[in-house]
């Protein structure tokens, strides 16, 4: 049996983002890409993490088109990533180059529309993402 | 020219008596009411009207010369109090408050000038208070994007832990969650802890 939930949940989508995806690009273009695939109704899983301006542009940004866009409510943002500060000095040494090396795998930002997600809940370890 | 003169001249004497502060924070944390306490114990009067309905500030508020003493030190702050920052809007949740659906949707359109106004008056502030629900899950990401601004921006942060009168309300908690800064555990509404805050601010106003 179909039901509306059961519905709702078939059209869900999750688009898988390697930071390299978006590395060579401007704030407004990473801005402007992130959001073009929420407004697809995708719920973006990046490796790594936008920096704390481009955070705020995406707010900013999300504000404009919730104003323009009709049923357009908004977003839901998380990141997740692993908590060094009870690491030893090593520990946070080797992650520190991994991240230079290849870019920030281990954080994860999780970014989607607030239709879909109707809330994310994030504590220092783990992610829970409810559904709406 | 004569920018670049202003602008020397506000560097070389740039007093301490006219800090801008900011009150930045997730909706319904408390700002308007620190700020209407803090107003209120300095000047008399209050600076903006609180309610439990999301979203009741949707203009950056000001009050002008608040002058803070604490133990013989004075400093002179321009408050700045701002509509609370998220990241999704939607008018029917002002629905519940017993809202009419062509106000709610005015509200709705209200708040989202109000957020991205508060994201540009960022540039502008010379110490932000980060005002927070005690009682709330710290972790929230508006939370950690308004910490990491200010300090991409190289802005004084205070953190407070508002509404402890709360039963839920968990100071550590959230002292965990930002272990590099100072936290302030106060209630607002009835005043608790307003001593060591002020303590705190003009602590503060020492780093701008």
């Amino acid at each position: 049996m179909n039901t509306k939930r059961d519905k709702k949940l078939h059209g869900l989508s999750l688009h898988v983002m390697p930071f390299s995806e978006v590395k060579g690009m401007s704030i407004s273009e990473r801005v402007r890409k992130i959001l073009s695939l929420i407004m697809g109704n995708k719920i973006i899983i990046l490796h790594g993490r936008l920096r704390p301006e481009e955070e705020a542009r995406l707010i900013e940004d999300t504000m404009v088109m919730v104003d323009h866009v009709k049923n357009f409510k908004g977003i839901e943002l998380a990141v997740i990533e692993p908590d060094m500060r009870k690491e030893n000095f090593m520990v946070k040494m080797k992650h520190e180059l991994a991240r230079r090396l290849i870019g920030d795998s281990a954080t994860i930002t999780v970014v989607g529309p607030a239709s879909v997600i109707k809330e994310i809940k994030k504590d220092p370890k783990k992610l829970e993402l409810l559904l709406d | 020219m004569k920018q670049f003169t202003k602008r020397i001249f506000g560097i070389l004497f740039k007093s301490k008596e006219n800090i801008k502060l900011g009150f930045y924070g997730p909706p319904n944390a408390g700002k308007t009411s620190l700020a209407n306490r803090i107003c209120k114990d300095w000047t008399g009067e209050e600076l903006g009207i609180v309610s439990n309905v999301p979203h009741e500030t949707r203009n950056v508020q000001f009050k002008e010369k608040v002058e803070i003493e604490y133990k013989g030190k004075k400093v002179v702050l321009k408050i700045v109090d701002t509509p609370g920052i998220a990241t999704k809007i939607d008018y029917e949740d002002f629905l519940k408050f017993g809202l009419k659906r062509s106000e709610a949707k005015k509200r709705a359109k209200e708040a989202t000038q109000g957020i991205i106004d508060s994201i540009k008056w960022l540039d502008d502030m010379d110490a932000v208070v980060v005002v927070l629900d005690a009682a709330e899950n710290p972790y929230s990401q508006v939370n950690i994007t308004i910490i990491g601004n200010l300090v991409a921006r190289k802005i004084p942060v205070l953190i407070v832990a508002n509404k402890i009168d709360l039963k839920k309300a968990d100071v550590k908690k959230i002292e965990a969650a930002f272990p590099e800064y100072d936290v302030v555990g106060i209630s607002a509404k009835d005043g608790v802890n307003m001593e060591e805050f002020y303590e705190s601010i003009v602590r503060l106003s020492k780093k701008v």
